[in-house]
Formats: structure tokens, sequence, C-alpha cells
């Protein structure tokens, strides 16, 4: 018997029993659908948080001053500038591990255009802050380094204070915008980034070059920054070594005895981000697993109709035996059966999986992750649940004894 | 040309529950081409058991079987399979058609088994067989659309559509009314008289009448075999059922 001939006396006996059919590939239906869609959650959260954290800078450390110590209070980190433009000097040029440095000088400020105004952040910063943020100029251009420099009245506006000063899709460029009473050139519109993993508006701020901070803005500390410092490692895997580096060039440079506090603190935000994401990853693992056990269930589900099947059709079973069924084609039909039941659920799961996926994807506004991997795997899967399940069945059917099997009522 | 069928001291023993049943015992009988045979006896005589073993479902305990000069007594179970494929056709009681499928599917299902790939000609063939027994124009009726005595010709169609050299039939009409069972035998005797061979198991004497051969059994062993010239199955004359 050819395999087309099992499959037509497989299909005729599964579309004699239509709706126990169905049942039955509903289970498979459910488990493969569940195995796709929760993957493809699973992958679209991890990619989401990957997403935000590269928003916030590549391989970003964040470098803080430390704190202020006064008749015993302590002030957090941040409450005393420590860090000199020197150590920059130093963190930028001196370690292996260190690709680009820059201050970040902060102010909340009300900017004014002709007709509006908006209160926002400010950063002054210098031209390695828009290389560690990963950030580009949308229309326009960033500050050059001569501009820094020179302390150049030049800034860069982000969408939301574009959208609030000049109206939504407005072109500043070349246009003046004031922050107090001092008018500065707009030379660039930065690209938008979105949200932050904490939620706060990218978008919502100005940049210009730290000099112009400094004396424009609010008086400079002399040698000291008013701020922190953004660094970015060389690669995601030398994060850590770049902490380290920093450290112990700092603690020299600030001359710390051993045993004394760090007057500084450096944070590793890539660290962060390899935690959240081994978080959904393990997220991702359980989801899976669930969905899993769903397919298995479903796998039970074959098997057991197929033997209630066996059973019920003993006689039929006698009858292909008497007219000439081999041990081989009675298996073959109901592993076809089987297979038939597990395939076309696996099929009609992936179906309903990737639908799930793209709505869940769609709702959460995170990218639909599916890799053709997960898609084979489940319809390899599915065939194997059904090969699994039927196996038993199928070999019982095919060893019965045709003349009880003819018997049997 | 041997004998059609030749058993050689058939004997079968069935273990029950650590006792042996002996079922046949030293049983030798030829049948030749083209003869109709009726096996009869009462339940429990071992004609069931004859049957079986003829039919090669069933293999004997000790002794040789040769149909068409083949020993089929000690083949395996796929083996078994094959010659039953070939050259045998089963008749039961209870017809044993596939519900929910139509006559021609059903007519068609040995030659699946038997390797028949083309789907065409596998229609062409079993639309012959149901031409044969007179229900060509019921072929896609399903089970629960035909009468018993349509169904029982249904099957005999499907035991003809492989061409076998022998027809087994075991009570053919134990299901059927007495009108409806002579249909059935006046089909067997046409069929008979075009040259195939059949064997029929019955405890009804009317039945045992039509064939020309009439073995009798009891205690496993055939304790009379005769000749007769059969009676013609006759249908009467209010009509055949439809």
């Amino acid at each position: 018997m050819n395999a087309i001939s099992i499959a037509r006396l497989s299909a005729r006996a599964l579309l004699r029993n239509k709706l126990r059919s169905f049942l039955t590939a509903l289970g498979v239906v459910i488990g493969v659908g569940a195995v796709i869609a929760m993957v493809s959650i699973g992958e679209g959260a991890k990619r989401r948080v990957e997403q935000t954290f590269e928003s916030m800078g590549t391989n970003l450390l964040i470098v803080m001053p430390g704190s202020a110590s006064s008749s015993g209070m302590r002030g957090g980190f941040g409450s005393q500038a420590t860090l000199t433009w020197d150590d920059l000097t130093a963190i930028r040029t001196e370690l292996k591990a260190v690709r680009a440095a820059a201050p970040v000088l902060r102010d909340s400020v009300v900017a004014q255009s002709e007709d509006q105004n908006w209160t926002t952040s400010l950063i002054g910063t210098s031209t390695d802050y828009f290389f560690i943020r990963s950030w580009k100029a949308a229309s326009g251009r960033l500050f050059s380094e001569d501009e820094a420099d020179s302390a150049a009245k030049v800034v860069l506006l982000g969408e939301t204070v574009v959208a609030n000063l000049y109206g939504p899709n407005a072109n500043p460029v070349g246009q003046t915008v004031r922050i107090g009473a001092i008018p500065f050139l707009v030379v660039g519109v930065l690209e938008k980034k979105g949200q932050s993993p904490m939620g706060s508006d990218y978008d919502d701020t100005i940049v210009m070059p730290a000099s112009t901070f400094s004396t424009k803005i609010s008086a400079g500390l002399g040698k000291f920054i008013g701020g922190a410092l953004f660094v970015s490692a060389t690669s995601e895997q030398d994060t850590g070594r770049a902490q380290s580096e920093i450290e112990s060039l700092l603690r020299d440079r600030h001359h710390l005895a051993p045993g004394a506090e760090d007057d500084f603190s450096v944070r590793n935000l890539a660290e962060l981000a390899r935690a959240q994401e081994q978080g959904t990853e393990i997220l991702t693992t359980l989801l899976a697993a669930i969905a899993a056990v769903a397919l298995l269930v479903g796998g039970i589900g074959i098997m057991n109709i197929m033997l209630v099947s066996v059973t019920e059709r003993t006689r039929e079973i006698g009858v292909r035996i008497a007219v000439g069924a081999r041990t081989w084609d009675v298996m073959a039909q109901f592993l076809g059966e089987a297979l038939a039941l597990s395939l076309a659920g696996g099929l009609v799961g992936i179906a309903f999986g990737l639908l799930a996926a793209a709505r869940i994807a769609a709702h959460y506004r995170w990218p639909m992750i599916v890799h053709a991997n997960v898609i084979f795997i489940s319809a390899g899967f599915s065939a194997l649940v059904g090969v699994g399940f039927g196996l038993y069945p199928a070999r019982k059917a095919s060893r019965l004894d045709p003349i009880e099997a003819l018997r049997f009522e | 040309m041997p004998p059609l069928i030749q058993l050689e001291k058939v004997t079968k023993i069935y273990q029950m529950g650590g006792e042996e049943l002996l079922a046949l015992r030293e049983v030798s009988l030829q049948i030749e081409h083209g003869e109709f045979v009726a096996i009869m006896g009462a339940s429990g005589s071992g004609k069931s058991t004859l049957m079986n073993v003829i039919g090669c479902l069933d293999r004997p305990t000790s002794g040789r079987y040769l149909l068409a000069g083949e020993d089929v007594s000690g083949l395996k179970r796929n083996e078994l399979a094959r010659i039953r494929s070939e050259t045998l056709g089963f008749v039961f009681q209870h017809f044993n058609l596939l519900a929910r499928t139509s006559a021609l599917e059903n007519v068609e299902l040995p030659l699946h088994y038997a390797g028949v790939s083309s789907a065409r000609e596998r229609s062409e063939r079993a639309m012959r067989a149901l031409t044969r027994v007179g229900l060509a124009a019921r072929a896609q009726h399903q089970p629960n659309q035909l009468s018993g005595g349509q169904q029982q010709r249904v099957a005999i169609a499907r035991a003809l559509v492989n061409d076998p050299k022998v027809i087994l039939a075991d009570e053919p009409t134990g299901a059927l009314d007495s009108r409806t069972s002579m249909e059935v035998m006046a089909l067997f005797q046409e069929l008979s008289a075009a040259g195939i061979t059949i064997v029929l198991v019955t405890h009804e004497p009317d039945i045992g009448r039509c064939a020309a051969r009439v073995l009798t059994m009891r205690d496993g062993e055939i304790i009379r075999d005769e000749k007769q010239t059969p009676m013609v199955a006759q249908v009467p004359p209010q009509g055949r059922a439809a």
C-alpha cells in the first residue's frame, strides 16, 4: 500500500467522525498556538527591554560625583562636585575599555519661541554625547567641536520641545530660541527617542555645548564639573572592565587612601540591561514551558481518542485484516490518522499563534518577533506528538487477532 | 492441476485458561475448483474453526494445508494476509461494511491492500463487482441507506472485487429473513455457475440444500461428506425487496 492510499484511508476514517476529529485536533491547535504566541510574546518583551536600554546609550556607564559630608550629615551622590574636567580628559584618553566620555550638565529652563514658552530640561555636553547615546539630528546638524570649544550659542531641540514651541512637524532649524534673555541659534532637531525605562520623555530636552552652558546658563565651577559623566565602553562585554578602570583611575587621581570611601560612583547600565533581559528570558522560558504542557495534553488527547477509536473500530480492523491488510497497513493507517490530526492541528495552531502574537505585539506596541525556528520546531513537535502518541494505539490495532476482531460486539 | 483446497490431518487446539480445547481433529479434505460446498453442523462442532483455517485467518496446530498447491500452514501473519488478498474473498454474517462509507468505497477496500494504486482502476473494478451483484445503481448509497439483503450483496461484491479463487461465506444468511436469504443464495448459485468456488458455513438446512456438496461436522470431525443435486434458490414471486 503506498503513501497516497494510506493518506486516503486515514482521511476517510477521520472524516467519518468530523466532530471528534475536530475536537481532538483542537488540543494540538491550542498547544502549538500557545507555544508560538508565548515565545513570540517573550521575544517581543525582551526586544522591547533591549530597545529601551539601547535608547539610553550604547554600553553606557554613568559616573556620578560623590557625596558631601559636613558635620556627620552625608549628602547623596551628586551633592558635591568631585569630578574635574581633567578627570574627564583622563577617562577619555587613558582608559583602554572606554571609547567616549561626555559631561552632562543639567538645568531646568524656560525656553521661548516667538509666541510660545515651554519649561524643559537643558543639557550641556560635548560632541561625544551624541555618539554615546547614538543620537542623530533628524534635521539640521549636531553642534561641532569648534562650536563646543568656543562656547557658541547653538542648541539642538528635542521633538517634544519643537512641538511645544513651534507646533508639531515644524522645522525650526535656523530660527532663534531664547533661554532666559539670551537668544540661541537652533542648528538641528534631534531624532525621536521615545520613553526612558523610567517613563520620562527623552525628547523633552534641549542640548547645547557644555562650555556654553557654563558661561550662559549657570556659572561654572572652575575645574570641577557640575554634573555627571556619560561614558561608553568599547563593547558590551567591556562595560565591567571599563567600570573598574574608571574606579581605579578616579581613586588614584583623587588620592583616596585604601579603605577610604569613593567620592564618586559608577553605574553600569549595560549590566542593568542584562539583568532585565535575563528576567524576560526566564519569563519566556516559563511561558514556553506552560505552552509545551498544553501541547503535551493535546498529544495525550490524540492518544486517548485513538485508543477509543481502535476499540470502537475493532470489527472494522478485523474486516481490513481479513480482506488482506498486513500488520503494517493497519499500523500505517492509524499512525496516519494520528499524524493527520496532529499536523492539521499544528498548522492551524501556527496560524492562530501568529495571529495572537501579532495582536498582542500591536497592543503593547512592541516588535512582533517570530523566529522561523519556532515554527519549524512546533510543526515538527506536533508531528512527533502524532507519531509518539499514535504509535501505541496503532500497534494495538495492527496486532488484533482477525477472528476475535470480527466477532467483537 | 492440484485440488484448490487440500487439508491433510489438520488439527487445531485452543488453549482456554489452561484447558485444551480440541476444535479440529485430524481433518482431511479436498475441494476442487468450481465446487459449491456447504459446511453444516451444530454450534461448537468446529465448522467455524475449519472455515477460519481454510480462510487463512487461523493456522493449524498440526497437519498440512495446501491452497492452490501452496503449503500455507506455516506462513507468517503478513504472508497469510497476502494469500487472503490474492486468493480469498470473505462474506460475513453481519456484512461488516464500513459505516458512513459509500457502497463503492466499501467494495474498493480490498484493492487498497492488493496494491492497486490507481484510483480510477479501483473505482472501475469496484463498479464492475457492484454491477455483477446487481447494485450498480446504489454505488453511492451508504450502508444505512440499504436493506439487509442489499448490504450483503455489497459485501459479496467486496469479496469478488479482487477476482478470488474462493469465496468463503460464514453464515451469510444468518442475519437475513428467509426471502432475502434465498435472494443471496440465488446470487451465490449464479457466481458458482460462473465458475467461482464457494465454501459457506451454515446451520440452516434450507441454505445447505442450495449447495452441491455438504460437509457435516460434529466434535471437530467431518462425519458426513455428500454430493447432492442443489435446490435452485427461488425468490418468492411477490418481488424482490427494494
